[in-house]
């Protein structure tokens, strides 16, 4: 029988692959961006099991903010990888260092 | 003899865990948009499970329909060059691994106890619908975070269009205040000359 326990590895799984992502594509701001939506996910997941073993909306009402504020989120990221591009021609990380002086 | 449910529930997870997979470690940016499409189309299978089908339907209709839409225009606009995003891409995957492997065997760990292993529940929620559930809660309790989540996503608004905002080069527009400030020496030059000799133009530097 699938209990709390289950929906909570599932989320702990896609975390750590999330987490994982960004030690990897640490070159490429787009996906960097894709893994913290996917990290984002991994933390609903959890907030919606609780909400249903506990018996509590209240955990689906901070679900519904949290994909507000990572709407807003990645359309501000993406508006700021578009004006980087449109300077540096390029996404690289490696690129963005003209601050270091 | 494992339940219908159950068996959805396993089904929905591995797709969802090889579709995140896939995210990272695609080549190609628009496969790993659309992989990601697919991994947030599970996880709204699974909150269906969890009976949360409003927000399953919020997640499919602003993540799959709005943001991966954006994310997809943006990757293919960016003229990207692949192969130096990928420079030295499994440099760190033994110390990523490690760090990985660590972090899931202790969180399984801590959901492994006793606290955490609820039974499963069949009719717990109340009989009414969920849409109507969480808008009595939002409206009532929650009312002011709620209003504070409008001005969010209005600075977004603003500020996604004042970052990618470029004036045309072509433009006809004028500036009312410049209009105003000329005065007559900046547009009529006086002249003397005799009527029947031929006006020599004066060089480009000496008119004001």
């Amino acid at each position: 029988m699938i209990g709390l326990s289950h929906y909570l590895i599932l989320a702990a799984i896609l975390f750590t692959i999330s987490v994982v992502g960004i030690f990897l594509n640490r070159k490429n701001i787009i996906i960097l961006l894709m893994s913290i939506e996917l990290m984002l996910l991994a933390v609903n997941i959890n907030f919606i099991a609780f909400s249903h073993y506990l018996n509590d909306i209240a955990g689906q009402i901070f679900v519904f903010f949290i994909l507000t504020v990572a709407a807003a989120e990645s359309a501000i990221g993406l508006a700021i990888i578009v004006l980087i591009f449109r300077n540096t021609r390029s996404i690289n990380v490696d690129d963005l260092n003209r601050l270091n002086g | 003899m494992i339940e219908f449910k159950d068996f959805v529930f396993f089904v929905l997870s591995l797709v969802l865990i090889a579709s995140g997979l896939s995210v990272i470690t695609s080549r190609n940016p628009v496969t790993a948009a659309l992989s990601l499409v697919l991994a947030f189309f599970n996880a709204a299978g699974i909150w269906l499970l969890l009976q949360a089908e409003f927000l399953a339907i919020a997640l499919v209709l602003v993540y799959v329909g709005a943001v991966m839409v954006l994310f997809l225009f943006v990757v293919m606009m960016l003229d990207i060059n692949l192969d130096k995003l990928r420079e030295g891409f499994w440099d760190y995957l033994p110390m990523a691994g490690f760090i990985g492997i660590l972090m899931m065997v202790e969180m399984v760990m801590v959901f492994k106890t006793k606290q955490f292993n609820l039974p499963p529940l069949s009719e717990t929620l109340p009989n009414a619908s969920n849409t109507e559930l969480i808008g009595n809660t939002l409206y009532s309790d929650y009312v002011l975070p709620f209003e504070l989540a409008s001005v969010v996503l209005l600075i977004a608004i603003v500020s996604a269009i004042a970052l990618t905002l470029r004036d045309r080069k072509d433009s006809k527009k004028t500036n009312p205040a410049d209009q105003i400030a000329v005065k007559r020496k900046d547009r009529v030059r006086l002249v003397q000359m005799k009527s029947e000799e031929k006006y020599v133009k004066p060089k480009a530097k000496e008119r004001t």
